[in-house]
């Protein structure tokens, strides 16, 4: 019984879940499992499952293990994406790369890696901040980014890529057109490209959150001085955190720009990062596995529950606030202590 | 020349609607220690009470701007009770979610019961327009009250936080909550204070910003409002001066930096400056510099 518990409590069980939905939805898209058929419209929601997966895990290092409320996350998603796309044309393009896989994981890594750079350019001077500043300040790098990519067009031309700024005429075969977004993408994502990408993030994300550098970055989340005067590097740590949180949503961003064939820089607004931050919220604010969970069912939920598609935001706004007081408040918890004995007993021990 | 100077007179009402938003975020976070995030969507929905009761009821357009304050300050002391009491003791990452979850609350809320079709806001101003310079300069009536109600506010404002008992409170409650609850000061009361002057002079923002930017959607008052809390930032956050200021200077780079430098990028000018005023002052430019106790 203990050996359960330690297990279901463990990095494996998140690992083994990932790998057993993996499994039942290949064998449900082989038509193995008798008398399940997967629908249409599920089946394309498989690759958006894996994207958002990965956003909420990579939000939850910035906002549950470093604690820092980063509230422009689609922003590195659209970079991710943009990079991506723009890659993979360029290979194609350049190099009449047809081979799809190694096509796709260039361009991931390729919008990881902008999306990395891009986060050690917005995490210089945001770290500085503290608190409620570092929300907003990451919040309004999410709009310039929206904006500066709604100015941007790009072009390849045999192996030569062409960028410009408000200036739509440009040689070559033009990719992406600022306001119009990506048009015409080859869209090359897949099922199990998503499902490595998702086993990928929990690798780097539960490694580090279980490394010497993880144990940083958590004492500096629950006290920065303290932390600070036994000899941690503070921004060196929550640099780690946000890069690494920032490259993985770079991949994703990649994935999910690959999988559709228009994408515009509309589609990363601020309503995106809030949709990851209700992920994170929903889950359990620290929880990897709560993220993937929540991700999960928040994904596919909207789907099953389409005649409620207007109060989709409504919902989640009402998630937000609950969670948040039945997590924070005292008297709240108080009160369901009363109706709930045994809970009180755990919530008591932990304080 | 003269172009340069009518920019400069939108920018100045721009700006001025920025520091009346800015002076409720300002006085919340000075008071509450919290970023309202929903304060912007209050903007909003004052700006559609105004619209409703003068082009649904018909009254005239003081009668809808006072409807948009009572409503709008009922409804800042409502959120206040339900959403942030129950957090004064919890981290500031919770209340700044909850906040950011009241704001998507009020949004939706507000696009079941008005939709989200734009509607077009007639102004409320009846003000006549000044002309200058032969007919060359025009300053519009619309920016000449917003002008004036910022004056208006700011001065009123200014005296009620150091005149009275209650803006005595007021700043008691900022400097040091648990002092002033030992001195006999009634801490929630003065809180939902606040909250209610600073939903009204967001009803009144909402009203003058949308005598001047006519469309009126659910989700009007999101951008302004994340900006006006730049402009708290930009001026210094707590200060009644600084969010005058940084309302104004910002409303002024804005207003300039879409007509010289490009239309698409006005907003990411506005967001870059904050990043480097706050890299070179994270105060603020009249904020305090509060030293760190361990």
């Amino acid at each position: 019984m203990k050996k359960i518990k330690r297990f279901l409590s463990g990095n494996a069980a998140t690992y083994a879940m990932v790998v057993i939905a993996f499994l039942l939805c290949q064998l449900a898209l082989s038509g193995l499992i008798p008398g399940f058929k997967m629908s249409r419209s599920f089946r394309g929601q498989l690759v958006p499952i894996c994207t958002w997966i990965v956003m909420a895990v990579s939000l939850n290092l910035t906002v549950g293990i470093s604690g820092e409320l980063s509230l422009g996350h689609a922003g590195f998603m659209s970079v991710g994406a943009f990079s991506g796309i723009i890659m993979s044309a360029w290979l194609l393009s350049a190099f009449e790369m047809e081979n799809e896989t190694v096509r796709l994981i260039l361009a991931m890594l390729a919008g990881g890696a902008v999306a990395g750079i891009a986060g050690v350019i917005i995490g210089i001077p945001v770290l500085r901040l503290r608190g409620d500043y570092l929300a907003i300040v990451t919040l309004a790098f999410g709009e310039i980014i929206r904006n500066v990519l709604n100015c941007l067009y790009f072009s390849v031309d045999g192996s030569a890529l062409h960028v410009s700024f408000n200036n739509p005429n440009l040689p070559g075969n033009v990719i992406y057109k600022g306001p119009t977004g990506a048009v015409g993408n080859k869209t090359i994502s897949t099922f199990t490209m998503g499902f490595c990408l998702v086993i990928f993030t929990l690798i780097v994300v539960l490694n580090l959150v279980n490394s010497r550098s993880g144990r940083a970055i958590m004492a500096i989340r629950d006290s920065r001085i303290a932390a600070e005067s036994v000899g941690i590097n503070v921004t060196k740590y929550k640099m780690m955190a946000f890069v690494t949180s920032a490259v993985l949503a770079g991949m994703a961003g990649a994935l999910y720009g690959l999988n559709l064939s228009t994408v515009t820089a509309a589609k990363f607004k601020f309503d995106t990062s809030i949709l990851v931050l209700v992920f994170v919220v929903l889950g359990g604010i620290g929880s990897i596995r709560g993220s993937i969970i929540a991700a999960t069912l928040l994904t596919v939920l909207p789907e099953v529950l389409r005649e409620f598609g207007d109060y989709r935001m409504l919902i989640y706004a009402i998630v937000l606030i609950v969670v948040m007081l039945f997590t924070n408040s005292p008297s709240i918890r108080q009160f369901f202590g009363r109706i709930l004995p045994h809970r009180t007993r755990k919530g008591g021990d932990a304080q | 020349m003269i172009q340069f100077f009518s920019y400069l007179i939108n920018g100045i009402g721009l700006g001025s609607v920025y520091a009346i938003i800015a002076l409720g975020y300002s006085m919340v976070y000075g008071i509450a220690k919290m970023l309202n995030f929903a304060h912007g969507d209050v903007i909003m929905v004052g700006a559609y009470i105004a619209f409703c009761v003068t082009q649904y009821v018909g009254l005239p357009p003081l009668a809808g701007v006072l409807a948009a304050v009572i409503v709008c300050t009922a409804l800042g002391i409502t959120i206040e009770r339900l959403a942030y009491k129950p957090l004064r003791q919890a981290t500031s990452l919770a209340v700044l979610i909850t906040a950011i979850g009241m704001s998507y609350l009020l949004q939706n809320v507000a696009q079941l019961i008005w939709t989200a079709n734009p509607k077009n806001f007639p102004s409320l101003v009846s003000f006549p327009s000044l002309s200058l310079f032969g007919g060359q300069m025009l300053i519009t009536g619309e920016t000449l009250v917003t002008v004036l109600a910022n004056v208006v506010i700011m001065v009123s404002l200014t005296l009620f936080i150091n005149k009275t008992k209650m803006g005595k409170a007021m700043r008691g409650v900022s400097e040091d909550r648990g002092a002033a609850e030992l001195m006999g000061i009634n801490v929630n009361s003065t809180i939902s204070l606040t909250f209610a002057i600073g939903s009204a002079l967001a009803a009144i923002a909402g009203v003058l910003l949308c005598s001047t930017y006519p469309v009126l959607m659910p989700t009007t008052g999101s951008m302004p409002g994340i900006k006006a809390f730049t402009a708290a930032v930009f001026g210094g956050i707590g200060s009644i001066p600084g969010a005058l200021l940084g309302g104004l200077l910002l409303g002024v780079i804005e207003i300039l930096g879409k007509a010289y430098v490009s239309t698409e990028l006005g907003d990411a000018i506005v967001f870059g400056v904050l990043i480097v005023v706050l890299l070179v002052r994270p105060t603020g430019l009249l904020g305090k510099q509060v030293h760190e106790k361990v």
